[in-house]
């Protein structure tokens, strides 16, 4: 059987941050799969630019942002393989892959870092009533025709959801000539970035219905029309209020899912609220030694936070193996909750003797809070307060830890994270 | 006078603002909260630009598509006339990232790069 010290699943954004960082924190053998036929995961096809502001204090393009991390691979001369697809991670962390030069064949991993991804809502699980004719895409399939392969999905678009995907694809399809009629979203507000809404649709007057969705999809061979109408409070259509567009395409852009098949069939426990698994302060899951960042732990809005989450995952991987695997899961420390308007935390779980000098605390909040504090709680006491003028289910909030503030608080049991309006 | 309603991209408020304007003059910027959202309609309203990113045909390469930028901001209004240059042009393959797709686009004085390395086959 082969034989390494980390094997990272999937090449994206969050795989390739992963492998840089465990290879500078020391670690040899190191491998990455990839079941695409290139590095870089998504960012490949996202060829619109905004990404790096954090990391490389410029605004560069999904594939030039991609390729600062390739280079590193490349010149640190870490292994990979690309058409490869992961069929099985045992908790033993017995890695099973296949692809076609090399059939199925098993590795010995000393860690497991989890970089799958996400993937795309799909129309089956929107309950959108109507025939089923083609001309219905997710906005990424989408993307991915029209970027990657050249193709153009159709000439006359609806578009339902407001997700950053949905607006940019907006923007390129109107570019390349085909005309955008409508944004349903059903929302009250945009899950996308108002940069984008203001760029991608007010640029090109490509109207956006906020709490409006599909109500009827006609076309038997090929799609032909979609209706769309307004939902009350009780998220359910108004009568009287839908209309009518005649359409040969209708783009899906309804949220991301953490792509966590392998995750759950190795055994990993997960989260209900991110769809991702639980992790401690050391991106480890319920599995010893095997470790999760970027979009599979939770759906980010910006790459520059995988690309750090995913570098925490690396070193954290490495120390593992450097530590001779020594499961350690029984010291989990003290639990992080999410009450009151925060949705989650990643990680669930701090053990200060593990974490660095500071452990960035990542959540989202489940409504639009305006002038509300972001509070923390050590036990009842609280310790934090932060004033936030805007808060938004779209955009990922943080709080920093300090590992100095924890050692104070010996017998800490609970850290709670809570929104608060004072 | 002039009145130009904005919404703001600066953060997730996306205040909306109204900009009057004399002659191309900006007299007064409301409904800001911060002045991000001043800086912000101070340049939409006298000199709104944007990057352009799209892809063209490749020849002879390992991938039909390559992706591109306008390697500064262009005038907002001259978006679809740089489209149309960018949709014209045709390099072969091999590109690296960085290399001029088309020379002053538009004649905006601003060229088209390659975002994406692609090798030739």
């Amino acid at each position: 059987m082969l034989k390494y010290d980390i094997v990272i699943i999937g090449g994206g954004p969050a795989g390739l941050a992963a492998a840089v960082s465990a290879r500078k924190s020391g670690t040899e053998k190191i491998l990455i799969l990839e079941r695409d036929h290139e590095l870089g995961g998504i960012l490949n096809q996202c060829i619109h630019n905004g990404f790096g502001l954090h990391t490389f204090k410029e605004e560069l393009t999904g594939p030039e942002y991609a390729y600062r991390f390739m280079e590193q691979v490349f010149e640190e001369k870490i292994e990979y393989k690309l058409n490869t697809m992961v069929m099985d991670i045992s908790p033993e962390r017995v890695v099973t892959a296949m692809n076609r030069e090399d059939g199925m064949f098993q590795i010995e991993a000393g860690a497991v870092i989890l970089a799958m991804g996400c993937r795309e809502r799909p129309r089956g699980a929107l309950n959108i009533p109507g025939y089923r004719p083609s001309g219905i895409f997710s906005a990424g399939t989408a993307q991915r025709l029209v970027n990657i392969e050249g193709y153009m999905p159709g000439r006359e678009v609806v578009i339902l959801g407001s997700g950053d995907i949905g607006l940019i694809m907006a923007r390129r399809m109107t570019l390349e000539g085909a005309k955008v009629k409508v944004v349903a979203e059903l929302m009250p507000y945009s899950g996308g970035l108002k940069r984008n809404i203001v760029q991608c649709l007010d640029d090109f007057g490509i109207p956006l219905k906020l709490s409006h969705t599909v109500v009827d999809i006609e076309g038997k061979e090929h799609l032909s029309a979609v209706t769309i109408a307004e939902v009350g409070s009780d998220g359910k259509p108004i009568p009287g209020t839908e209309e009518r567009y005649t359409c040969d395409t209708l783009l899906l852009s309804c949220g991301l899912i953490p792509e966590n098949e392998l995750s759950r069939s190795t055994g990993v426990e997960m989260n209900p609220v991110t769809n991702g698994p639980i992790v401690n302060e050391s991106l480890e899951t319920s599995i010893p030694g095997v470790f999760a960042c970027g979009n599979v732990l939770h759906v980010h809005d910006l790459v520059d936070f995988v690309s750090q989450e995913a570098a925490l995952a690396g070193e954290n991987a490495s120390a593992f193996v450097k530590n001779g695997c020594k499961d350690i899961s029984d010291e989990k420390g003290i639990e992080i909750k999410a009450v009151e308007g925060a949705r989650y935390t990643v990680p669930s779980t701090v053990n200060t003797e593990r974490m660095g000098d500071l452990l960035t605390v990542r959540f989202r909040v489940g409504a639009v809070f305006q002038d509300s504090y972001v509070s923390v709680y050590f036990d009842d006491e609280r310790v934090m307060h932060i004033k936030k003028k805007i808060m938004a289910p779209g955009e990922m909030e943080q709080v920093i830890l300090k590992k100095s503030a924890l050692e104070e608080h010996a017998g800490l049991k609970t850290i709670t994270v809570k929104i608060e309006k004072e | 006078m002039e009145t130009r309603e904005l919404t703001c991209i600066g953060c997730p408020m996306g205040c909306q603002i109204t900009v009057e304007l004399d002659g191309g003059e900006v007299k007064s910027v409301k409904g800001n909260t911060c002045q991000k959202g001043d800086v912000y309609a101070r340049k939409e309203v006298t000199n709104p630009t944007r990057i352009v990113t799209s892809t063209v045909v490749i020849s002879g390469g390992d991938k039909p598509r390559l992706s591109v930028k306008t390697a500064n901001d262009i005038p907002k209004d001259k978006i679809f006339d740089v489209m149309k240059d960018i949709d014209a042009a045709h390099p072969s393959a091999p590109v690296k990232i960085g290399d001029v797709i088309v020379e002053n686009v538009a004649g905006t004085g601003v060229n088209v790069i390659a975002t994406r390395n692609i090798s030739a086959v």
